[in-house]
């Protein structure tokens, strides 16, 4: 049967979002105390559209002493916001949730013109899910006596959290929603590539009523995230990113009394068994490493293929990948949105050259892309083993390693021979077959016959050295409670 | 002419066996009265290295044992125990203790074997959850054994302080390696020797003697290692293990307490602490 030629059969007309009803300022201040104010420090940088090289907006760089000023307002709302009738607030981040909800759309492209991730993605996942995690905490805030049973609980005081740009609204959501709901403030710095939506996050608090204070927004680099860290009256460090800094975190933080949660990188295993619905399994892998450009942490970047359909799987994938539109974000056809940034963009194009160096067998599929911004095609390796540094590195972008099993003993061991231990995969029709590989895979979420699947009630973390503790759900109280 | 009493020799327990010091090195204890009471192991790195060795052995072995035959095996250490209480009594004694103290520490430690033992099969379900996901999945959280646990064990109450401790660490399915207390380890060999006839898998406890100075280091930074519990107050060797732990990151629990005795000092949440959550997804579509 002869495959179709998309580039020469048909294309599909561009069919891009609608900016028109976005509103974005020229310029953002920090967000501390309520109110949006001008940094000490007297420094702005710019955001930068990764599809089109533009620039957004500059953003204020928080320096040492403005975060200072947002942990002090942090401190004194601690003290009102952590008595405050626990129905009530809960009311308030019922109100955020409904209101994120009534502006989803505007959130949801600018987050793909920030962050480069395609606006299905941001309209149908991003969004939704950062509202559900706030209303899924909202609800928790006056119940809290009923989640660890035996046990008195209280609040902990200020959080520092650090966020990635990877879901730069969700991992806000994330952050925020079940601090406060367990009656802590925070001072939140979104990465520095994507700070807007948590911007427009402040803007929606600010009109929301919620008390000033309790949420304050510090923008900047790694500088930025380093003054939270060393902030003495800070209690709580809450981070997702690089195991490295997480490492550094945890030395910084050693000897004091701040305790953390941290939120790493991951290698995770994408395991198919001979007797896998193929088809079905085939779009999971590409969800798998695919979704978000890659840009995941729990990405299914290892691939396991049972040798016997190893060749059929192989065919199939390059199949469906050269199908895959790669372009812009806006266009609600895309599947492949822009890197996120330049050095994003030349992190991964040098993994594939250490790739290529190592002897793994490259295949990449063709796809033409705008002149300026920042794009890499999806990338699979073959012939590659547990010892190339592509399979055992976080590349975090669309470049999958793919090795054959024969046993499942075999392809456990491998699944687990990786300091990571965040997310994996299982796909085969056999129900103990899941469940065995389930119990012996040494992560933190497994997905039997799907891939990237995220819910507010679901806790979401890793074992070694992929982070420590769960976010999301019952678990992911945890990280904002002191127990008496 | 009285009889001879035969003296004990104190050596460390290892993969179910009792080998010497690999180091050949030992340290003198002396009673208050200043009468020797026995020459115990100074243990090495080496000696720590090889028990990881063991214990990660076993690990998976013992995390597959049912929840209700780990439960009791460790009733079966209580059972032990209760047989030899005049032993454990006699040795507290020997290191201090008065005699009703000693009675107290080693009943205690008995029921608190038992404490355990009955959780074994419970606090999975304490402590799981039934996610409702709005999606078409079924989904739920479990806890699963850290893996290989390394312990600085109490300085105080040497037997009860070790059982509190090691106890919610074996319940949940991890293997551990601890370091007895320093000041009074006699007691904790002769707890391996319980822990020897009571059908607990070789490699499971393994239990060196010797100094926390030396050995802490080791301990924090074993890269297979899971987890280090410590037991103590002093900030200088916390900081130590916040700091050495960071390369493969070792979770850390840090228990203050200066006391076992209380039912406060027991608590399913100290197996919850040496356990991980692990999510499933499940997709409910036909």
């Amino acid at each position: 049967m002869s495959k179709i030629d998309l580039s020469t059969s048909w294309n599909f007309d561009a069919a891009p979002e609608s900016t028109s009803h976005i509103k974005l300022k020229k310029q953002y201040d920090l967000f501390i105390n309520g109110k949006f104010i001008k940094p000490k420090s007297k420094k702005y940088f710019d955001t930068i559209n990764p599809a089109t090289d533009e620039v957004i907006a500059t953003i204020a760089e928080a320096n040492e002493k403005d975060v200072d000023l947002a942990v002090k307002s942090a401190r004194i709302a601690f003290k009102s916001w952590s008595k405050l009738d626990s129905k009530e607030r809960g009311k308030y981040i019922f109100r955020i949730a409904r209101m994120i909800q009534e502006r989803a759309k505007e959130f949801a492209v600018i987050e793909s013109i920030d962050g480069g991730k395609p606006i299905r993605e941001s309209r149908d996942i991003d969004i939704p899910l950062a509202v559900n995690h706030f209303f899924y905490y909202a609800g928790w805030a006056d119940k809290l006596e009923y989640a660890f049973p035996n046990k008195k609980v209280d609040s902990l005081g200020v959080a520092g959290q650090i966020i990635p740009w990877n879901f730069p609204l969700l991992m806000a959501a994330w952050k925020i929603a079940p601090a406060i709901a367990c009656g802590n403030t925070v001072v939140l710095k979104p990465a520095e590539t994507t700070s807007i939506t948590a911007l427009k996050l402040a803007e929606l608090i600010q009109d929301s009523g919620l008390p000033e204070g309790v949420v304050n927004i510090v923008t900047g680099a790694g500088k930025t995230g380093t003054a939270i860290v060393n902030h003495p009256d800070i209690d709580k460090i809450a981070f997702t990113g690089s195991t490295n800094v997480g490492k550094l975190i945890r030395k910084s933080i050693s000897g004091t009394k701040k305790r953390s949660t941290l939120e790493l990188g991951g290698k995770g295993a994408n395991i198919i068994f001979e007797d896998a619905a193929i088809d079905q399994a085939v779009e999971g892998i590409v969800n798998a490493i695919f979704f978000n450009q890659g840009h995941v942490c729990c990405a299914g970047s290892r691939l396991f293929v049972q040798e016997s359909v190893a060749k059929t799987v192989v065919e199939k994938l390059k199949d469906r990948i050269s199908l895959l539109i790669v372009g812009d974000p806006l266009d609600k056809n895309t599947d492949i949105g822009a890197i996120n940034s330049k050095e994003q963009l030349a992190t991964i194009n040098n993994y594939i050259k250490i790739g290529k160096k190592e002897g793994g067998e490259i295949y990449q599929s063709k796809c033409s892309v705008s002149k300026k911004g920042n794009w890499c095609p999806p990338t699979l390796f073959l012939n590659v083993s547990q010892s190339h540094t592509i399979v055992q590195e976080e590349i975090f972008g669309p470049v999958l390693a793919i090795q054959t099993f024969r046993t499942i003993d075999e392809v456990i061991e491998k699944a687990n021979n990786t300091p990571f231990g965040l997310s994996a995969g299982v796909w085969t029709e056999k129900g103990s077959k899941i469940f065995k590989l389930s119990q012996e895979l040494n992560a933190g979420v497994v997905w039997a016959n799907t891939y990237n699947q995220f819910d507010p009630t679901s806790p979401f973390g890793g074992f070694k050295e992929s982070g420590i503790g769960r976010e999301g759900g019952l678990h992911g109280l945890k990280a904002y409670l002191k127990f008496e | 002419m009285d009889r001879i009493d035969v003296l004990k020799t104190y050596k460390i327990f290892i993969g179910g066996k009792f080998p010497r010091t690999e180091s050949g090195r030992y340290f003198h204890m002396k009673n208050d009265k200043g009468e020797s009471l026995a020459n115990m192991c100074l243990s090495s790195r080496k000696d720590f290295r090889n028990a990881v060795v063991e214990a990660r052995k076993v690990q998976k072995s013992w995390e597959s044992a049912s929840a209700i035959n780990r439960g009791q095996i460790l009733y079966r250490i209580a059972e032990m125990l209760e047989g030899r209480k005049l032993q454990f009594i006699e040795e507290l004694m020997m290191t201090g203790s008065s005699k009703s103290q000693a009675k107290k520490e080693v009943e205690i430690s008995i029921d608190r074997l038992i404490y355990y033992a009955g959780w074994s099969d419970k606090f999975q379900q304490v402590f799981s959850s039934v996610n409702p996901v709005a999606s078409n999945h079924f989904n739920f959280s479990v806890l699963q054994a850290m893996g290989v646990i390394s312990v600085i064990s109490p300085n105080e109450h040497p037997l009860l302080g070790l059982i509190s401790v090691v106890a919610p660490v074996i319940v949940g399915g991890n293997t551990c390696v601890i370091l007895s207390s320093e000041e009074n380890p006699m007691v904790s060999i002769s707890f391996a020797e319980v822990i020897n006839t009571s059908d607990v898998p070789s490699g499971v406890v393994n239990i060196l003697t010797g100094k926390r100075k030396e050995l802490i280091s080791h301990f924090a930074s074993h890269k297979d290692v899971n987890m280090i519990i410590y037991c103590g107050e002093n900030n200088e060797e916390i900081k130590e293990i916040e700091k050495l732990s960071i390369e493969n990151l070792k979770r850390i629990k840090i228990y203050k307490r200066k006391t076992w005795n209380d039912n406060k000092d027991q608590s399913p949440y100290f197996i919850e602490k040496c356990q991980e959550v692990k999510t499933t997804w499940h997709p409910t579509e036909a």
